[in-house]
């Protein structure tokens, strides 16, 4: 009997194990395909190389992470001021009705497939900045022109697809502050909105900051919607309307197709992209860790 | 309301611009609102977009045929079907595990080192992005194991993709089942497993069902890892190591391609027919557990 | 004959949705006087002090009828700012609820929500705030460090001192003292016969010695009416209802 149920444990903490294990797996085999590449080409090299011309065994990765970065911040600028909004307006202003409605609502916009932001980026935002932004922005700089493949494009959808990400944690950030805050800072005659800005946002930092460096691995590591909008271009961007090509838009374009080389170079793609990931969900961690304690 | 004067000097205190705030209040009121109505528009219209353009397209033929020529013509049959085979053998590997992994995190585990790093490591794959379980999944199952582009490699790398969202609601709702069950369980002479599979398990279906139901979400809208690891092949699946396309990668290679915008949005529509099902169902267990509860 | 009423209540009656809290209350509160509000758990004593800076408005389902005149203006009335009425009558929880900021910052909240910016007055109203409390000895020197980092007694005191700096004419106090630890205790209750000569205080209490020891004025609450209002030595000494009688030798439950 005690045997049969020291298994049982055993054969469970194996299946409790196996997540742990696949990180590691994962990290040693990325890592195992695209370190040769980042060694026989340089580290330095490799990330600070302004063209990547797999063709000519020509690997700077540059046009790529200025892009993933340039798309992601533009998805951040959007996205997080909207975010942060419609987190007070489901945590303190909306009635129980309409969050009743807005909830479920958020929560789809996180189930919508990636494909589809993206098909929906090509078919309806790539045309509205090509004939109708580009008109406006020519008033003022008549040299800008677009194929509306752009940064811009890239980062209004990526903008929606993090908001769900944002608000839900932030929502429950803001939830957590203590009734008995938001009270006393009422009973000093202080108004609603004041106690928002002044009392409850300030108490909800951490998972407020939380949010975002979440929603911006998010958009780091996005892929389909990306690579079906920005135009995948390998050239650092100069203006928020040119192409560029992402980290991971390259890797899924390129893979199908690459050499024995070229894809150890698409690997080593994958270990920026990875670390990146690895430094923005410690840093997510160790400050949601901080609210729990706080 | 008039105030009384009081034995110390009367500071300015109460004269404070009151017009001016309010204003600047409601503005800031007005943006919320528009935040909030702007985040439902977007889901609104990528969803109705794609649905009002898509819906015209389909048809009992669009269900039964055969893609031709490349997904020009015809219909998404064999898209169906290994849309469905890929889900059903991701689902069967991960469902398992991930219950096992839960159970032994919420009775067993005892708080060490070992299962810290455990917990990290499982909300650390929670983060990773598909391109990264992309790129494992084609150098570990479709080279390194020799399963080539097939249903069983897409299948593995799915499984292990949905693996922390099966814990993570398993977990939460084991963690609901009072311990008064479990003494009571105990007391009576069973053994802890028996406990687990007679009395804790019942209790937590509704949590299961809800992992389950969002692990199919994204099993059905993941599209990057299963491109490099299922391939696209257009045929009928007829074993777990046939390669096969599923209905997001269809989209993306018809949008990518330009082959034909009509397929492009009817298939797009089914997906999102899909997504919200398995939402509203997901929506539905869960309200019903909560009822339960209450 | 001077009118020394602070608040008039008449006919006063809330409703949390079905149920009814407060039955046809009516009182007067007197000017700088202390006046305590006793009864058992649920007698809507606690329900009552909220109605009088108007906290209720926060629970969904509040209904309330009657008046309320501060004054002889009625706060609920149409004319009445809800924020105005909040800054002349200031409110002490029963658990201390500090903000997580410094010390400085949570006195100095009220007057800058008030438009008070410039650094020098918010200094000298947090040095008179902190003094009006009692607290400014044992914080004038770690101001800038966090208020959550004072032990329970002086948390309450700080909201005190926080309440005082927006110079309230009433101070609502829902057992103050409830948290606290007895030495603690005696502190709040000595303060609250220095701030009477500036202030009009109404204290719910648990505790009758408390309310024997610091009030002019006692209140007793069963079942959401106010059974009878009296000098406290008159309540305590020769209660006129039988059911007050009850209820302050213990006799009741």
């Amino acid at each position: 009997m005690k045997i049969h149920e020291k298994i049982i444990e055993t054969i469970l903490f194996i299946c409790a194990a196996i997540a742990t294990l696949s990180v590691l797996l994962i990290t040693v085999f990325i890592f195992k395909e695209g370190l040769p590449v980042l060694k026989s080409y340089g580290v330095f090299n490799f990330i600070f190389g302004k063209t990547w011309s797999p063709t000519n065994e020509q690997f700077g990765a540059l046009p790529m992470i200025m892009g993933s970065i340039s798309v992601t911040l533009g998805a951040l600028v959007i996205g997080v001021p909207m975010g942060i909004a419609c987190a007070i307006f489901l945590a303190e202003i909306a009635p129980k009705s309409v969050v009743k409605i807005f909830k479920p609502a958020v929560e789809l916009l996180a189930g919508i497939p990636s494909v589809v932001y993206g098909f929906f980026g090509l078919a309806v935002v790539v045309p509205i900045i090509r004939t109708n932004i580009l008109p406006i922005i020519q008033k003022f700089n008549p040299d800008a022109n677009t194929s509306g493949y752009s940064i811009l494009g890239g980062a209004i959808i990526l903008a929606v697809m993090i908001l769900p990400t944002i608000v839900n944690i932030s929502e429950n950030a803001i939830k957590a502050v203590p009734f008995e805050y938001k009270q006393g800072s009422l009973a000093l005659g202080a108004s609603h909105f004041e106690t928002i800005t002044k009392v409850i946002i300030p108490a909800a930092k951490s998972g407020i900051i939380t949010s975002i460096v979440l929603g911006m691995g998010r958009a780091v590591g996005e892929t389909m919607a990306v690579i079906l909008i920005t135009g995948n271009m390998p050239k650092v961007p100069g203006s928020v309307l040119d192409s560029v090509a992402t980290l991971t838009g390259t890797i899924a374009m390129e893979m199908g197709y690459a050499g024995p080389m070229h894809q150890r170079a698409l690997f080593a793609t994958g270990i920026i992209l990875f670390v990146f990931i690895m430094m923005l969900n410690i840093i997510a961690s160790t400050t949601l860790k901080r609210v729990g304690r706080g | 309301m008039h105030v009384v004067g009081k034995l110390s000097v009367k500071k300015p205190i109460f004269n404070r611009p009151k017009k001016k705030t309010n204003i600047k209040e409601k503005i800031a009121y007005i943006c919320i609102y528009a935040v909030a109505l702007i985040t439902m528009l977007a889901l609104i219209s990528i969803i109705g977009y794609v649905l009002l353009n898509g819906i015209q397209h389909i048809n009992l033929e669009f269900f039964t045929q055969e893609p031709r020529s490349m997904g020009r013509k015809g219909g998404i049959f064999s898209i169906i079907v290994g849309t469905i085979y890929l889900t059903i053998v991701s689902i069967a590997i991960a469902t398992p595990i991930g219950i096992g992994a839960a159970i032994y995190l919420t009775e067993y585990a005892k708080e060490n080192k070992l299962i810290k790093i455990i917990r990290f490591g499982t909300e650390t794959l929670a983060g990773i992005p598909s391109i990264i379980f992309g790129l494992f999944g084609f150098v570990f199952f479709v080279i390194f194991l020799g399963f080539r582009w097939s249903i069983l490699s897409g299948g593995l790398t799915l499984a292990i993709m949905i693996l922390p969202t099966l814990i993570r609601t398993t977990e939460e709702s084991i963690k609901t089942v009072p311990n008064s069950l479990r003494e009571g369980s105990l007391a009576l002479g069973a053994t802890k497993w028996q406990t687990i599979v007679k009395v804790v398990l019942p209790s937590s279906i509704p949590g299961i069902l809800t992992g389950l139901i969002l692990g199919i979400g994204r099993a059905i809208g993941e599209t990057a890892a299963i491109m490099l690891t299922a391939g696209s092949s257009l045929g009928i699946p007829e074993s777990i190591m046939d390669p096969t396309r599923t209905m997001s990668v269809h989209v993306y290679l018809l949008a990518s391609e330009g082959l034909s915008k009509e397929k492009t949005f009817a298939t797009a529509s089914v997906l999102i027919i899909f997504v919200l099902i398995i939402n509203l169902s997901a929506n539905m267990v869960a309200n019903k557990y909560i009822k339960k509860l209450i | 004959m001077v009118n020394n009423t602070k608040i008039k209540v008449r006919n006063l009656n809330l409703f949390y949705g079905e149920h009814q809290a407060l039955i046809d209350v009516n009182m007067d509160i007197m000017k700088n006087k202390v006046t305590a509000l006793i009864g058992p758990s649920g007698c809507g004593k606690s329900t009552f002090l909220r109605t009088l800076n108007r906290m209720n408005d926060l629970i969904d389902g509040v209904k309330i009828k009657g008046d309320v005149l501060l004054d002889d203006v009625d706060i609920y009335g149409n004319e009445s700012d809800l924020i105005n009425l909040r800054k002349n009558v200031g409110m002490v929880f029963q658990k201390p609820n500090p903000f997580p900021k410094t010390i400085y910052e949570n006195v100095a909240y009220g007057p800058k929500i008030h438009g008070i910016k410039k650094k020098s007055e918010l200094d000298e109203i947090v040095e008179k705030s902190l003094k009006g409390a009692a607290l400014w000895d044992e914080v004038k020197d770690r101001l800038d460090k966090p208020a959550l980092g004072l032990s329970g007694g002086q948390q309450q005191r700080l909201c005190i001192a926080r309440c005082l700096a927006v110079e309230p004419d009433v101070i609502l106090m829902d057992e103050p003292t409830s948290a606290l630890d007895p030495i603690s205790t005696v502190k709040v209750e000595n303060l609250l016969d220095e701030l009477k000569a500036k202030y009009t205080i109404v204290i719910v209490t648990h505790n009758m010695q408390q309310a024997g020891r610091v009030s002019d004025y006692t209140s007793f609450f069963l079942n959401g009416k106010i059974i009878e209002t009296d000098l406290t030595e008159n309540i305590f000494s020769n209660p006129r209802d039988k059911r007050t009688e009850d209820y302050i030798t213990g006799r009741f439950s």
